[in-house]
């Protein structure tokens, strides 16, 4: 017997409004960036899919000047992939490193480098974001993608995400690995590293996302069109849109929204429970 | 720290030497260069500069337009906490407990974590916008003279809107862990002895939600003062008359768009202030107010 009191019924339409509200925007986007520009700017946004999908998206993607003089969004993908994978992979390198020397060795400077470390945690890159930039010109990486990369990284989240999972390790692991005459660089190698392979997926896919969707320090860095990440991309093709005498092209800007959301929704979605797990995990 | 440790050697320096270096380059030199800059007065092409004491602090912190933008900050903080925290716990606490399509609800719900802040702004700003926004439409039907680009109370309740949109999903997935976490027996105990759905709900879920909350809090405060800095430039640039900056948005205009190098470097500086004056807070009183 199904028994469906006041009580659950109420419950599902909390949560079916509540999704209606997360969902809604990004689907009016979706639809819309199937439209012509012409029934955009007649009828307003579209809840519906529309007859223009592959042209508007074909010309975003492949047709040069289709959405700037130059760049076109597959190149946009391009450089954002290469943002997201490149923080990720440099981030938890980095991490799993330092983490692995401040729980498993005792040295002299270690108190101090942790603190060092800890300290990133409550600036972010916003607030020193200026001298950064200097410096970042000054080493001439303006525009590089190593410039664009190595400050992101600074910041130690993920090392403390290491420094908790290590702690949690047995150290019974490690007095097996040193009966066995295994040295310091075997022991992370060949068994702390396979060991945390769940929580290195979970922090690459978070990172990815992170890294991915990297909007203040990207628009100040890159001043060449051809390095614009798709974020950046369209924020310009807007500023674009909203001076121009002709129909505005607000499908152009719509699909570029749909490509710059899809690869990290895909990401976590298809991650899902590892996503969550590496998130909720990770902050304790 | 681990009982069992490899001894001494040089080994750990290099485990650890790319993040220090990284840190060093990237972060304690640009944060020094912050604090040194504050107190340098540079001319007007930028060729000398002298030392000027807390000139920069003076002329830039006690400014209408710094406090204004001081109370915005609190105000647009509070809000969103609040709300996106609220929020997301009702739809937690009602994704937990129901029992048909479930997984459904949760993935809709915490799919939006995805979405970079710009991007919503974005989204946002064209629903708003005079030429094709549908809400834009609908609250002048209404009969609310809307619209952000002249109003500073209609501008603030965009970006608001937006900030509490894209923060929602996050605060939903903290929830709905910590509530799985509470035992079942527990929850048993506690629906034998009160029937009361509200009251269960305010006398155990919601003490018990408690270090979640707390963290949550903090969590929510740094990413209003922080990473909304995205919607905030995509949808009203801190327009009308400067009414929807945050101190965030405010340094980085200053300094790039007004050039004013040390204005906005003693701007950094008392932000930073008031990060590592919050993180104190929350170790020293928070944390113990709160029963884990």
């Amino acid at each position: 017997m199904l028994k469906l009191s006041w009580h659950a019924i109420s419950g599902h339409l909390i949560l079916i409004l509540g999704a209606i509200f997360m969902t809604a925007p990004v689907w009016v986007a979706f639809m819309s960036s199937t439209h012509s520009a012409e029934t955009l700017f007649r009828e307003g946004l579209q809840a519906w899919p529309g007859g223009h999908f592959f042209e508007n998206y074909n010309e975003v993607l492949f047709v040069e000047g289709g959405v700037m003089k130059r760049v076109t969004a597959s190149m946009m993908l391009w450089n954002s992939l290469l943002l997201g994978i490149g923080f990720a992979i440099g981030k938890v390198v980095i991490s799993t490193l330092a983490a692995y020397a401040i729980v498993y060795f005792r040295f002299r400077l270690a108190t101090p480098l942790f603190w060092i470390i800890f300290m990133t945690l409550l600036l972010p890159l916003e607030v020193r974001i200026i001298p950064s930039y200097e410096v970042v010109a000054g080493m001439g990486l303006l525009d590089t993608h190593t410039g664009l990369i190595l400050p992101l990284i600074a910041s130690a989240t993920g090392t403390f995400y290491f420094r908790q999972f290590y702690k949690s390790v047995p150290e019974e692991l490690l007095e097996a690995a040193r009966l066995d005459g295994a040295n310091a660089w075997q022991f992370f190698i060949d068994i702390l590293i396979p060991i945390s392979k769940t929580m290195i997926a979970a922090i690459l896919i978070i990172m990815f996302v992170v890294g991915w969707n990297q909007y203040l320090w990207p628009l100040i860095m890159t001043t060449n069109e051809d390095n614009y990440t798709l974020v950046i991309g369209i924020k310009q093709i807007y500023q674009v849109l909203s001076e121009g005498g002709e129909l505005p092209q607000f499908q152009k800007a719509y699909a570029l929204t749909i490509l710059a959301t899809l690869p990290p929704v895909i990401v976590v979605l298809v991650f899902q429970s590892w996503f969550v797990k590496g998130l909720v995990e990770s902050e304790k | 720290m681990k009982r069992v440790q490899f001894s001494h050697s040089p080994i750990p320096y290099l485990f650890i030497a790319p993040q220090i270096i990284i840190i060093c380059i990237f972060f304690l030199w640009p944060a020094a260069q912050a604090i040194y800059q504050s107190f340098l007065l540079e001319d007007a092409f930028g060729l000398s500069s002298q030392f000027v004491w807390f000139k920069n602090y003076k002329d830039t912190i006690l400014t209408d337009a710094w406090l204004q933008s001081a109370g915005f900050t609190l105000v647009f903080s509070f809000l969103v906490t609040f709300l996106s925290l609220a929020l997301a716990m009702l739809l937690a606490v009602k994704a937990n407990e129901v029992i048909q399509g479930a997984r459904t609800y949760k993935t809709l719900l915490m799919w939006a974590y995805a979405i970079a802040p710009p991007v919503a702004g974005l989204m946002g700003n064209l629903m708003f916008n005079p030429l094709i926004g549908d809400l834009y439409y609908f609250l002048n039907a209404m009969g609310w003279d809307f619209n952000h680009k002249l109003d500073s109370f209609d501008a603030g309740f965009v970006v608001i809107l937006i900030a509490v949109w894209k923060q929602v999903s996050v605060n939903f997935i903290f929830f709905l862990s910590g509530l799985q976490s509470i035992p079942k027996s527990v929850l048993e105990a506690a629906t034998i002895d009160c029937k009361s759905n509200l009251r269960r709900f305010w006398t155990m879920t919601f003490p018990l939600l408690a270090p979640t909350t707390f963290f949550l809090v903090v969590i929510n405060i740094t990413y209003a003062f922080f990473e909304t800095f995205g919607i905030i430039d995509t949808t009203t640039g801190g327009a009308p008359g400067g009414s929807t900056s945050t101190l965030v948005y405010k340094v980085f205009t200053d300094g790039f768009r007004g050039n004013d190098l040390g204005g906005s470097s003693a701007q950094s500086v008392v932000l930073m202030l008031m990060v590592l004056a919050l993180t104190v807070i929350q170790f020293r009183f928070i944390e113990r107010k709160v029963h884990y």
